[in-house]
């Protein structure tokens, strides 16, 4: 890693408001902060993981940098080119080079469509290959994640969950994409099936060079896949490091009690672990909190946490975070600082309370 | 746990079959477990392995047709549910034996308040007068961690978060101080720290109250976690069983040792490549004249073709279904 790396994805102070409207006139009365402002780079050939609980953004954040939505306000260069503002007809163009992998492969594939239809749309889209030329191609594909060549004129129901997924990705490979956003990828699969679909992707990152972005909820497959990891909460990065850094010295509040609240199949390892039991429910992203996001559940806030908003910096090299405690310059004059020297590890049992 | 204590719920040899166009499928084949008072006991399997429908079978929540339960004995202290009739399953629905199931918005009612909904157990087994029902539907509440319970009680489901929600649903299920509280995926549906909120409820609600719960979760973590005892199904059928420690710690059946080591770790170590349990879950149909993990099973040999391994015990309390020997590594 010690090679001066390209950077293929950069995006910068990306925000996706959705409006809500209300009244007669349905004129906009609000908005939810879905995404509120992320900047992140993906270096290529790398895997970025972005871990967060439902309602974070995660899976907007990784929409919007393709351009599934209109954004707000922000910019997404791929590969230098930003196409954070670009039209719909620019970036059809652009749509070979980055590709989509969705959660629910129930949902994601037509169910009157073959395998093969399926998997040669994007070519008959957006490639000029004959028809044979075209189901050779979707041959190869199919061969490249595991399936069966003889299946190719089969519908999606005669598959499992797995085999649905790898016909997902057998999609999303088809236009020799370099960069490929997986939303929750494994979520609705088996225990026993998810490992098959990430060694998958795993292998074929190695095989066609790809780059990743893998949002899922799952810290453990995570910490397998991810280069670097980005944790999200209500619409922000609060933090984001290379993946051993942040699973072995989180430094954000939230980040040390996500962790701690996943369990371990292991029930030696389990009894040791000192769980940090957060209070109450993440805050509505219409109606984000005053100063820090985190501040209405942070064990360990202090009052500037309620005021002002804490900035996004690199606390060390690589890792990087948004939380006073880790901002030198505020934590000399906070008043109350002293306290939180020593950490809450202890588990806290106050649950509930309504944020 | 003394384990002498007789069980509060005894199930003996539960075959449950779906009818269907396609034929027979046999979703529970032979299943037999027993509960002890007080104990959790974890239920892990994959969709399709007939966790949920081996819980649903035992207090008849199956549609019927197509589910039929075919054969044997669910004893809850002298009383056999299979054989009590709809009259006397209501009575010990949400009464004796409490539910929690995954997703707490499609349980609730959304057309009634939650304080509705909690006093209805209350007053249908309990005989309770409103005034008295509603003194105790504050209690429940307070009890499980709703702040401001007295007020929360107007509310409807949709004005409660989800960990909320599942909250509510166990107060509901524990209204009546069942004997047993059947929990199906309780928190598959919420987030991992939300998750973390409720399992500590529950621990505490445990000690506090000493009811007996079956768990049933497809996470090992949860179940590592919680459980005193586990039992890992496959393919309809128990595949190993015993004290949760013993089986995390010398897993026997094939799948078992499997599926633990394709999980991977938070706390340990990265590994380079995740190890796989090749093939796909097995469809269910007619009754299985052979292991149904063959397939996929890396020690698998030709009696798993011809035989379905019977439950053997292997060590104290601690039984697999399988014609392998862990430990010699050898056919038995």
């Amino acid at each position: 890693m010690s090679v001066p790396r390209k950077k293929l994805l950069e995006v910068r102070d990306l925000k996706m408001h959705f409006p809500i409207t209300g009244g007669l006139l349905r004129r906009q009365v609000g908005a939810v902060k879905a995404v509120d402002g992320v900047s992140f780079d993906i270096y290529e050939g790398e895997t970025l993981g972005i871990v967060g609980e439902s309602g974070c953004g995660k899976s907007t954040c990784g929409r919007a940098v393709l351009r599934l939505y209109d954004i707000t306000s922000g910019s997404i260069k791929i590969d230098g080119t930003e196409i954070g503002t670009m039209g719909q007809s620019a970036l059809r163009r652009m749509r070979p080079k980055m590709q989509m992998v969705f959660q629910d492969p129930q949902a994601c594939l037509n169910p009157r469509m073959t395998v093969a239809g399926i998997i040669a749309e994007p070519l008959e889209e957006h490639g000029k290959l004959s028809g044979k030329k075209r189901l050779e191609r979707v041959y190869e594909l199919m061969d490249a994640v595991g399936l069966n060549r003889n299946f190719a004129n089969r519908y999606p129901h005669a598959f499992s969950g797995g085999q649905r997924q790898r016909i997902g990705i057998a999609r999303a490979l088809a236009l020799n994409p370099r960069f490929i956003v997986c939303d929750e990828p494994i979520a609705a699969l088996d225990v026993s099936i998810q490992a098959q679909v990430v060694n998958l992707l795993e292998k074929l990152q190695d095989e066609f060079g790809l780059t990743y972005m893998f949002i899922s909820h799952d810290l453990s497959m995570v910490k397998h896949i991810a280069d670097r990891v980005a944790v999200m909460y209500l619409g922000r990065i609060v933090e984001l490091a290379e993946r051993d850094e942040l699973y072995e010295r989180p430094l954000h509040p939230y980040t040390e009690a996500l962790m701690s609240a996943v369990p371990e199949p292991d029930p030696a390892i389990e009894a040791k672990v000192e769980r940090i039991i957060l209070r109450g429910d993440v805050p509505s992203p219409s109606n984000p909190p005053k100063g820090c996001n985190f501040s209405t559940r942070c064990p360990k806030v202090m009052d500037i946490c309620r005021k002002l908003d804490p900035e996004y910096r690199e606390a060390r090299p690589g890792h990087f975070v948004a939380c006073h405690l880790h901002d030198a310059g505020i934590m000399n004059n906070e008043p109350s600082a002293g306290t939180t020297g020593a950490t809450p590890r202890n588990e806290h049992k106050q649950q509930g309370e309504d944020a | 746990m003394p384990d002498g204590a007789l069980p509060v719920l005894d199930v003996r040899n539960l075959k449950t079959v779906f009818r269907t166009r396609a034929g027979e499928i046999h979703a529970v084949n032979s299943v037999s477990f027993q509960l002890r008072p007080g104990e959790l006991l974890g239920v892990v399997g994959e969709s399709g392995s007939g966790k949920s429908v081996t819980m649903m079978s035992l207090i008849g929540l199956l549609p019927s047709p197509p589910a039929e339960v075919r054969d044997g004995n669910v004893m809850l202290g002298d009383k056999d549910l299979l054989k009590i009739g709809e009259d006397g399953l209501r009575a010990i629905r949400g009464r004796d034996v409490g539910f929690v199931f995954q997703d707490p918005m499609t349980s609730l009612n959304p057309v009634f308040t939650v304080g509705f909904q909690i006093m209805e157990p209350l007053r249908r087994h309990m005989g309770m007068d409103k005034a008295r029902a509603r003194k105790r539907a504050v209690e429940l509440l307070e009890l499980v961690g709703i702040p401001d319970a007295e007020r929360r009680l107007k509310d409807f489901p949709h004005q409660f978060s989800g960990g909320m929600r599942q909250r509510v649903m166990i107060a509901i299920a524990l209204a009546c101080d069942p004997k047993v509280l059947i929990a199906d995926e309780p928190t598959t549906a919420l987030d991992v720290t939300i998750q973390a909120q409720i399992i500590e409820l529950v621990k505490g609600l445990r000690e506090k109250l000493g009811m007996a719960i079956i768990w049933i979760t497809h996470d090992l973590g949860v179940i590592a976690g919680i459980a005193d005892r586990v039992m890992v199904m496959y393919g309809g059928q128990v595949a190993e069983h015993g004290p949760v420690r013993e089986v995390f710690a010398n897993p026997a059946h094939p799948y078992t040792r499997a599926l633990l080591k394709t999980v991977p770790k938070l706390r340990e170590p990265r590994a380079d490549k995740l190890r796989v349990i090749e093939g796909q879950p097995p469809m269910l149909g007619a009754h299985p004249t052979a292991c149904p993990f063959r397939a996929r099973c890396e020690h698998a040999f030709e009696r798993c073709a011809r035989e379905n391994p019977p439950r053997r015990e292997i060590g104290a309390g601690h039984d697999v279904a399988c014609w392998w020997d862990h430990r010699t590594g050898e056919p038995v």
